[in-house]
């Protein structure tokens, strides 16, 4: 018992010291302690995923088999944390703004975290349900946290719209229960194959509530709709920190789910056409709507609906191929790819706002590259990586993406994705311009020119790294996700 | 030709360096009026003087390469690999590789060349200057790595590389409704490579390799889309940037809004890029494929010429006006490809190397009008040859390279193109040939407008070709395009090396159909 809760180390660190803030909260008035004291816990996080992965615990179930620690896991667990400690970093103004609930912010993003990695490495229906209700609430929190007009909208949107997918999610659980017998993902898949035969439309349906369900985190459309709202009300960090570490959970479960549990011949093929549909729908959408915004974290929250679409097709791929290990090691660099490139972009953002007091108009972005090079250069760059032009993270993902799509037969979703790829450029580069070539409309005063933290700065410095670094040397990232996705396909 | 050090690298790389060594230039620069001569040594100058030298190095470099460059053997020489990716358990391996070999040595030497000639010509640019000579200097990077490599997601990296520096010249240094251009230009190529991408992976897929060196054509057939989709694919690209009607809507806009130094690389070198591709990637990696097409790509290269040709006659707009002539004589070298002969493609990539020489010295040429009497509407203008000679003489030789008068470089492509095309595509030759009469009266007729006709004294204080730069580029590439004409076999030989390995494969697969069917 003691050797299973080792395997929850890195969650059981967070909510240990995110209930730690909750009470510290009272007697600990200084901002930068206990942003640092949060960032030491994810850093630990971090540190103790390492450790089980070098002392070979991988494989291991615990509790049970309820939950398991491979490097599937760990890829994502890291993830996760990385994705929340640059959401800690670039609080700073947040928590300058609501004094008295420090704590409270930071404990949420700590719960919210350990939901998010339990849900990598859970194996069994009732933790993931269990894991993504706490990470659900945490969100729902933090979303409306400002309390303000569009933070409450925001807020209460996610919130119903939430509780809805929870809810069809719960639904399609209770209809695997019924028709297997058992909340085991392996167990899940034993039935299939034996047994599976004649209760397709059953599995289907369930799985369609599933999807519904992960797809909602994932911001994948048609269960896009709270995201463009959530975004613009909530406080810029969480907005980053929803497009990618929700995200990168809700396809880690997805490929869990779909390639543990409901991964047999019988029905793959079905998951092939659900998982196409809804990648181009999604990139469709996302791009399209996207188009039209103004306000950069609306524009934002379409793109990440629009990148849901294409993370998509990598599941359609390994769907058809499930040999294809190239797929899901292809959803795992664009993912991570995906992460940096975002945070840099948001972190940009939040250096932008400071700036303006508070504005994420287009038209604030106006003169940018005059008045601060260094922020537009990584926004450019963010947002070039987000094109998927080289020399960047994404460049990379996409071309992997597509190979997967192209090497499965799936040639058109390939076709249909490339395509997207120049309606996004025409969201995408009008802040560039904005920033570089339009002038600003007013000279900006310097009263208002607040200097930024340093770990805002250094954050930016750090991730903007992250792409180019694996942009000019992916292998080292897509070595890691080939072992990761082995854990699972093999 | 193994020099024993990454020369190719070096090459390709060193532009990058040039924009390290720009971007640590202290502080901003003030803005100076164009005709305030600055002397060198002046903090406003460094950005240009940096970029210069870089551009001049490259072309060292290029010209030793020219020189030291193998002319018996075959294949690609200053090789130049390492694996970069490789994730062997999913098959996603990307290589490092640079190389040239008859092919690509002129025309990596010309875009070497043409990048000294856009800094010489952005001489008096005084508007963000570090970041205009970065960006122009980013260009060349992208121009040389296109050319020189040999993994086709190395040369879909610098095809893509190039949008970002485009879409911030034109947008910021351009005239005009310089914003609109720019986006159509970058959404048209994305466009294109959209499908080209979806092209690269069928062929890597099928192949199991994105090696050029290494994709057999008779494994293409083995590829989840059928070879003349993957063909059709690429094509989409390579068509675009060429550009071809009706997919050629981009090119004026582009041109006509960008700075001088961009018009040049971009009907200079940039169109090229899709010729070069043509040439090396469709019928290279799919000979069969391309040997069936020949019809149609006669057919869409004529009707380039003869629609190019006509459009361009009706152009008010002098910079307008070349723009257009490029999409006539870029048709040629779909012509000259479809003759499918060692001759035909060579005079395609004749074609490419000297009408960036020719179409780049006529930009260069109306540029230095432009920034003289800031219109280029050709009505506005009439006699200048009595107030600015030289500059007249420079643009009635470019006029004359440009129709394709003998003894200069136009007219040795252009012929080549005809003898090889003419005996598989007589139909098509004898319609083309309307295309260089029609180049002959639009040419001419402009120039007879705007620098001959009446003497108009609105002109009289303007001032004539003055400054170093100015002399420098003219005599170049007078030079250049004189010695192309009289003695072509320096850069043909070359050409036909590089062509000929296409040709036996093509004859190698037509045999084969014919003597299976």
């Amino acid at each position: 018992m003691l050797s299973d809760v080792n395997l929850l180390g890195p969650e059981l660190v967070l909510l240990v010291v995110g209930a730690f803030l909750l009470i510290a909260d009272l007697f600990l008035k200084d901002r930068r302690l206990l942003m640092g004291i949060a960032a030491l816990a994810l850093l630990g996080s971090i540190l103790y995923s390492a450790i089980l992965l070098t002392e070979g615990h991988m494989g291991s179930q615990g509790f049970g088999g309820v939950l398991v620690v491979d490097k599937f896991a760990v890829f994502f667990q890291i993830l996760i944390a990385g994705a929340a400690l640059v959401a800690v970093l670039v609080s700073t103004e947040t928590l300058q703004r609501t004094p008295s609930r420090r704590g409270e912010y930071l404990a949420l993003i700590l719960f919210s975290t350990a939901g998010l990695q339990l849900l990598a490495g859970s194996r069994d229906l009732i933790m993931i349900f269990i894991a993504l209700e706490l990470t659900s609430i945490s969100q729902y929190i933090l979303v409306g946290f400002h309390k303000d007009r569009w933070g409450s909208e925001g807020g209460l949107k996610y919130l119903l719209t939430g509780a809805i997918a929870s809810a069809v999610l719960l639904y399609g659980m209770v209809i695997l229960l019924g028709l297997t017998g058992s909340t085991n993902l392996s167990e899940i898949a034993q039935y299939i194959a034996w047994q599976g035969e004649g209760s397709e439309e059953a599995l289907i349906l369930a799985a369609t509530f599933l999807i519904v369900g992960f797809g909602f985190k994932a911001a994948v459309a048609p269960f896009q709709m709270w995201a463009p709202d959530a975004y613009t009300g909530a406080p810029t960090p969480i907005a980053a920190y929803l497009s990618v570490a929700s995200k990168a959970a809700a396809f880690a479960i997805l490929i869990r789910v779909f390639f543990e549990a409901l991964g047999d011949d019988l029905l793959a093929e079905h998951w092939k056409t659900i998982f196409a549909v809804l990648a181009t729908i999604s990139m469709v959408v996302g791009n399209f709507f996207a188009i039209r915004q103004n306000n950069i974290k609306r524009m934002l929250a379409y793109s990440s609906v629009a990148q849901a679409g294409t993370l998509l097709i990598g599941l359609a791929a390994i769907s058809a191929d499930r040999s294809e290990l190239l797929g899901a090691s292809g959803i795992l660099f664009y993912l991570a790819g995906y992460t940096v490139t975002n945070l840099a972009a948001f972190t940009v953002i939040v250096l932008v706002a400071n700036q303006n007091g508070g504005s994420y108009d287009l038209k604030s972005y106006r003169g940018l590259g005059a008045r601060s090079p260094w922020l537009a250069i990584v926004l450019a760059f963010a947002l070039i990586s987000l094109i998927g032009l080289p020399p960047t993270a994404v460049f990379f993902g996409k071309i992997y993406l597509f190979e997967t799509a192209v090497q499965s037969g799936l040639t058109w979703l390939a076709v249909v994705g490339a395509a997207n790829t120049l309606v996004s450029a025409a969201y995408y580069l009008r802040p560039v311009k904005a920033m570089f070539i339009d002038d600003a409309e007013t000279e900006p005063s310097d009263e208002i020119m607040v200097r930024p933290a340093n770990s805002v700065i250094a954050t930016m410095g750090l991730v903007t790294a992250g792409v180019l670094v694996i942009g000019l040397h992916p292998g080292l990232l897509i070595n890691a996700a080939e072992a990761a996705v082995a854990a699972i396909f093999s | 030709m193994d020099p024993g050090f990454p020369v190719l690298s070096l090459l390709i790389f060193l532009p990058l360096l040039g924009v390290v060594l720009i971007a640590l230039l202290p502080g901003k620069h003030t803005p100076t009026d164009w005709l305030v001569q600055n002397a060198p040594g002046n903090p406003v100058d460094y950005p240009k003087w940096i970029a210069l030298g870089i551009a001049l190095a490259t072309l060292i470099i290029s010209l030793v390469m020219f020189i030291l460059f193998d002319r018996s053997a075959a294949g690609f020489q200053f090789v130049d690999e390492f694996d970069w990716i490789s994730a062997e358990a999913v098959g996603f391996n990307v290589k490092y590789a640079f190389g040239v070999d008859g092919l690509s040595m002129p025309l990596v030497f010309l875009t070497a060349i043409l990048s000294v000639v856009a800094v010489l010509v952005s001489w008096r640019v005084d508007l963000r200057t570090k970041e205009y000579f970065a960006w122009l200097l980013v260009l060349e990077t992208s121009v040389l790595g296109v050319f020189t490599s040999l993994d086709l997601i190395m040369f879909f990296l610098f095809w893509e590389l190039e949008l970002i520096p485009m879409f911030l010249l034109i947008s910021i240094w351009g005239s005009g409704n310089r914003n609109y251009s720019a986006l159509k230009f970058v959404l048209y190529t994305v466009f294109g490579s959209a499908f080209m991408l979806v092209g690269f992976l069928a062929l890597g897929v099928a192949a199991d390799t994105f090696d050029i060196r290494e994709i057999r054509h008779d494994a293409v057939a083995a590829a989840f889309l059928p070879a003349p989709a993957i063909f059709a694919f690429i094509m989409i690209a390579f068509a675009i940037k060429l550009p071809v009607v009706p997919v050629h809507t981009w090119l004026p806009d582009a041109h006509t809004d960008a700075p001088t130094a961009v018009s040049v690389l971009l009907a200079g070198v940039l169109l090229k890029m899709g010729g070069y591709g043509i040439l090396r990637l469709l019928f290279t990696l799919m000979p069969d494929v391309g040997a069936d097409a020949d019809l149609a790509l006669a057919i869409i290269g004529v009707v380039s010429i003869v629609y190019g040709a006509i459009v361009t006659i009706r152009q008010t707009d002098l910079k307008r006006l070349i723009a257009y002539s490029s999409v006539s004589h870029m048709g040629f070298v779909l012509l000259g490809v479809s003759a499918l002969g060692v001759t035909g493609l060579s005079g395609a990539a004749m074609q490419l190397v000297t009408h960036g020489l020719i179409t780049g010295m006529l930009f260069v040429m109306v540029g230095l009008v432009y920034d003289r009497t800031h219109t280029r509407e050709i009505s506005e203008m009439s006699g200048l040859a009595h107030h600015i000679p030289l500059l007249g003489i420079g643009m009635v030789f470019a006029g004359l390279a440009g129709l394709g008068l003998p003894a200069l470089a136009g007219f040795v492509a252009e012929i080549t193109i005809f003898l090889g095309a003419f005996e598989s595509q007589t139909a098509a030759v004898s319609v083309a040939l309307t295309g260089v009469l029609l180049a002959a009266a639009y040419i001419l007729w402009a120039l007879q407008r705007t620098f001959f006709g009446p003497k108009d004294d609105r002109w009289a204080h303007l001032p004539d070709a003055n400054h170093w730069s100015e002399f420098t580029i003219i005599a170049g590439l007078m030079a250049l395009i004189v010695l192309l004409g009289v003695y072509p076999s320096v850069v043909m030989d070359l050409l036909e090396m590089g062509v000929e390995p296409i040709v036996e494969s093509i004859e190698t697969v037509v045999s084969a159909g014919a003597g299976g069917g």
